[in-house]
């Protein structure tokens, strides 16, 4: 550490030690509710059971040592192959300790997690937003309809099994007189791309239970190196 | 009337000011077609409605704003489509969006107009491929202009709006034949399949 510090109080959540005593004061003062705690890169991440969700995130907004008063995100990720597909993250920040934590649930398709709405009123639209991208219930919640997709939207489209293309495209009709639904039709496939080369393409939707592409590349190089091979040999 | 033998746009000018003056000067009338006249009036009165969806719509403030002043062109944006001639499509038009600017467009009175600005209302552009986006806005309405870029700057859009003004002093007021033949079409009518066939994969 340098001598002089620009402003120590606020470069106190670069302190490992501070990181590591708060995240033994929240494994002791939860003790069942979270399973597993991790700190990494310098941020907390508290791994939570499905139950304990809301007992730990009002241990984190009243406990007098965390004060994580504010929620900033409620998101999804998807492991489609995991039996209990989908995280939910919570991430908070405590405007008093200068301090982040991140809380983990995990949830399988169809399950429903406990809504935090009446512990942070903000996470209704949060929760929204994660039901319409993921497909996540929320128990509790008092209005869990879709935020960002379209009305009558079929699917959710951050899952990693829906095609990026959708199902659905609009157009004009011009004999009804009104916007309307057709099945996708896509004059060129979506390119994927094999980050070793840029000249390999990737050809299946592994996720889809397509033959994975990381195999077959679309690029034949042995017809390709033909014409060179035989002239080297001569 | 003496016959215009140069093609210097200035002197164009100058020698229609000398004509116009001399008309009325020894007349104290002007001769036109009404149908010039009409056009004439149509192209310098192009008011356009604020319709920005994304980073687009920022360009078009700056057309807009005082550097390049849109206003000297006597388009003035409307904040209603019923006092609008011009619409300006800036930017993403979404699935979610697009019953909305269909009924925009249907309440412009006639003769309306569109612009198409932008990659994202061309043809999808950038978010060509995703489930949430129209492939081209003139999916949902016939699109007079394509302005392209990413996002096209102001002198852009400008351009886009004088090819406009030209495209309406060439229209056919009266013939109504004429005028509907010339009207823009839509990318694919009553939902039928594309007139191409599909493109194979890249291969490289």
């Amino acid at each position: 550490m340098t001598a002089t510090k620009f402003a120590p109080h606020l470069e106190k959540h670069l302190d490992l030690e501070v990181l590591t005593e708060l995240k033994d004061y929240i494994v002791a003062g939860l003790g069942d509710a979270i399973y597993e705690a991790e700190l990494a890169h310098r941020e907390l991440t508290l791994n939570c059971k499905k139950s304990g969700i809301l007992t730990v995130l009002k241990f984190l907004r009243d406990d007098k040592k965390c004060q994580f008063r504010i929620l900033l995100d409620v998101c999804g990720v998807d492991y489609p192959e995991r039996e209990a597909r989908f995280d939910v993250v919570y991430h908070m920040l405590s405007v008093q300790l200068n301090q982040r934590v991140r809380v983990k649930v995990k949830c399988a398709d169809g399950d429903a997690v406990l809504s935090a709405v009446h512990v942070f009123p903000s996470a209704g639209w949060y929760e929204r937003e994660a039901y319409d991208m993921f497909g996540v219930k929320f128990e509790g919640h008092p209005d869990l309809r879709r935020l960002l997709t379209d009305y009558d939207f079929d699917g959710h489209p951050l899952r990693k099994d829906f095609p990026v293309e959708g199902n659905v495209e609009v157009y004009y009709d011009e004999k009804e007189k009104r916007v309307a639904y057709k099945p996708v039709d896509m004059p060129q496939e979506y390119r994927h791309f094999d980050l070793q080369s840029s000249w390999k393409g990737m050809t299946g939707n592994a996720y889809l239970g397509e033959e994975a592409a990381v195999d077959r590349n679309t690029f034949d190089a042995d017809e390709f190196n033909d014409e060179t091979e035989e002239e080297s040999r001569a | 009337m003496s016959n215009i033998i140069t093609n210097d746009p200035k002197a164009v000018v100058e020698q229609g000011m000398e004509q116009m003056h001399e008309g009325l000067q020894n007349d104290g009338f002007l001769l036109t077609s009404v149908e010039s006249a009409v056009n004439w009036a149509r192209a310098g009165s192009l008011w356009p409605m604020t319709f920005g969806l994304a980073c687009c719509a920022v360009e078009m403030m700056q057309a807009g704003a005082s550097r390049y002043d849109l206003d000297r062109y006597g388009a003035l944006f409307r904040p209603s489509p019923r006092q609008s001639d011009l619409m300006i499509v800036a930017g993403t038009l979404t699935n979610k969006m697009a019953p909305a600017i269909r009924k925009l467009y249907d309440q412009m009175p006639e003769p309306r107009y569109v612009i198409s600005m932008g990659s994202c209302a061309n043809g999808g552009g950038y978010y060509h491929h995703s489930y949430a986006v129209v492939r081209g806005c003139d999916r949902i309405i016939p699109v007079d202009i394509y302005v392209p870029g990413c996002p096209p700057t102001a002198e852009a859009l400008l351009y886009g709006i004088m090819q406009l003004k030209k495209k309406i002093k060439g229209e056919r007021v009266f013939d109504y034949a004429e005028r509907d033949a010339m009207k823009p079409q839509y990318a694919y009518a009553h939902g039928e399949k594309r007139p191409y066939t599909k493109l194979e994969m890249h291969k490289g």
